[in-house]
């Protein structure tokens, strides 16, 4: 069997290609086309390496930020322009900024280092479309030197509407914008000011400002055939039944995917939903509001709301191996590594494809109601491969009468630290797990298995290394039996 | 007159370099300063201090003490 996980560590060409020659499929889709079977061809080719704008993809692909463009226009109640922690992991954050010549060499390095890299976004910690000089010269510098890597950016909207026919002429198609609301008077309760047109508006009327500007950046990313992703913070209380509005708004503008991700604010982060009591929802409760939008614009659900200056597949950041004082001063790109994981991944992915195609029709045809949640510690390439203790966040899937679905991710401390369990821990990864019937993972000690049943969780480590979908497919079987009895919720 | 930036709270974003109508922002060190000598406070080109307007940390870009 071909795994990914044994490749993907390997950056030697050779080996890789050796690995990759040991082949061996199991399945006849072998090498074919990993295309889903409801999705459009033609954007299937445009998101198919995409880790935030595919699900499919984040498996296999991985995204780095540049912080290029710090200055903001917007002030937001849930971010903090002060802070900077290089263990905090959540938007706005960032170690370093860098000038657009200091941001190619770090693209340059990671490219040569990370075979798994695919696209390159600028991500704050300001707006990148209203610090667009830098943005600009960061794209323009690293296209010409790899022109392969997907350029994205993320904006609050309120500069996009002058710039996005340069985003198309710079081949940038995939933007995301956060839009939080489409009510001013709901606006006025997220965003303090605004800075447009040489002055500081406030309240209500900068609310409306920045709805018209990010409705009409929409349409005319829409209209030029960018592939738009909107993200929402769920702020409970004050936008989360709002957001179904939201929801609807953008879908009827064209956009691409809906990212609604929870607030963050813990007091220590000094913002000002932080310092007033602000909570951000939990995991259920973002499912559920996930699930009331189910049928509107297509959710995404994989979001890790990594740090503004994140390296590596979603869910790791290998961003504190690429500070500038670790980067060589002179970089030469090197295509060879990045082409020969392609080409590995390109057959390992056909396999995936259809071994999840098969078990999600299993399970669609055998379960006529109820679910099941199945939290899996996995480290990439679709399967269950992470140890228990190792994980530092567990991949949530849904097995129902709509067969096995993706639903979320939850983020935990890692138990096992140097070989010893803290109990302190696992109680916080029990709290994190809340909901779960069933864990996943590459092996699981006899102690934290006991803990989890006494929680009511069964943990399982009987499925080391198959597909994630596979192993869902033969729990929900051992579960209900070879008949395959209608699970009850 | 002249506006200054309270270095110890600057995050050197940069937005008031760039918003500056007199080109009497740069970086120096690690923090922004405001040139006394090029800063018009925005008179002729704007009704309010644009770096002021723009900076995100309250009470930063002020008026220069003498």
């Amino acid at each position: 069997m071909l795994s990914l996980d044994a490749i993907a560590p390997v950056i030697d060409l050779d080996a890789m290609r050796a690995k990759l020659s040991e082949g061996g499929c199991k399945s006849s889709a072998c090498g074919s086309s990993a295309k889903p079977d409801d999705m459009d061809p033609a954007v299937w080719e445009r998101i198919k390496d995409h880790p935030c704008y595919s699900e499919e993809a984040h498996h296999y692909f991985a995204r780095m930020h540049v912080a290029v463009a710090p200055a903001c226009n917007i002030q937001c109640n849930y971010c903090n322009r002060k802070y900077d922690c290089a263990n905090e992991s959540r938007p706005g954050v960032v170690s370093e900024k860098l000038t657009p010549d200091q941001a190619l060499r770090k693209v340059i390095a990671v490219a040569n280092e990370v075979p798994q890299l695919s696209v390159l976004g600028i991500a704050g910690p300001g707006d990148a479309c209203y610090d667009w000089k830098r943005t600009k010269a960061t794209f323009e510098a690293v296209s010409a030197e790899i022109p392969d890597v997907k350029l994205c950016i993320s904006t609050n909207g309120l500069a996009l509407p002058d710039h996005v026919d340069e985003l198309a002429a710079m081949n940038v198609d995939h933007v995301t914008i956060t839009i939080n609301m489409v009510d001013p008077e709901i606006g006025a309760k997220i965003y303090p000011w605004i800075f447009y047109q040489h002055r500081r508006w406030t309240g209500v009327e900068a609310s409306r400002i920045l709805h018209e500007r990010q409705m009409q950046g929409l349409e005319m990313l829409t209209a030029r055939g960018i592939l738009t992703k909107i993200n929402s913070v769920m702020i409970p209380g004050v936008n989360d039944d709002h957001l179904v509005e939201v929801n609807r708004w953008v879908k009827e503008r064209g956009a691409f995917l809906h990212n609604v991700m929870p607030l963050i604010s813990e007091a220590e982060h000094g913002t000002h939903f932080g310092l007033t009591g602000q909570r951000g929802p939990t995991a259920m409760e973002l499912k559920a509001l996930q699930d009331r939008l189910d049928g509107g614009a297509k959710l995404m659900r994989h979001c890790r709301q990594c740090r503004a200056d994140a390296v590596g597949l979603l869910g790791e950041d290998r961003g504190q191996e690429f500070t500038l004082d670790q980067l060589p001063e002179v970089v030469s790109y090197d295509p060879a590594k990045r082409e020969a994981y392609r080409e590995v991944v390109a057959r390992e992915r056909g396999d995936h494809v259809a071994a999840k195609s098969v078990a999600d029709a299993a399970v669609r045809a055998a379960v006529t109601g109820g679910s099941m949640l199945v939290a899996v510690a996995t480290k990439g390439g679709g399967r269950v491969n992470e140890h228990f203790g190792h994980a530092r966040e567990f991949q949530v899937y849904e097995a129902s009468p709509k067969g096995i679905v993706f639903v979320g991710h939850r983020k935990v401390d890692q138990y096992c630290m140097g070989g010893f369990g803290e109990d302190a821990t696992l109680t916080g990864v029990i709290a994190a797990l809340e909901g779960v019937d069933v864990v996943l993972c590459a092996k699981i000690g006899d102690c934290p298995k006991d803990d989890l049943a006494a929680a009511g969780i069964r943990a399982s480590d009987d499925h080391a290394h198959d597909y994630i979908e596979t192993a869902i497919l033969a729990l929900v079987a051992e579960t209900f039996g070879a008949a395959l009895e209608p699970m009850t919720a | 007159m002249a506006f200054q930036i309270v270095s110890s709270q600057c995050t050197a974003c940069g937005a008031c370099e760039f918003e500056c109508p007199s080109g009497a922002i740069k970086f120096k060190g690690e923090t922004y300063i405001i040139d006394a000598k090029k800063c018009t406070e925005c008179e002729g080109a704007f009704d309010t201090q644009q770096c002021a307007q723009v900076c995100p940390v309250p009470k930063t870009c002020i008026p220069l003490k003498h």
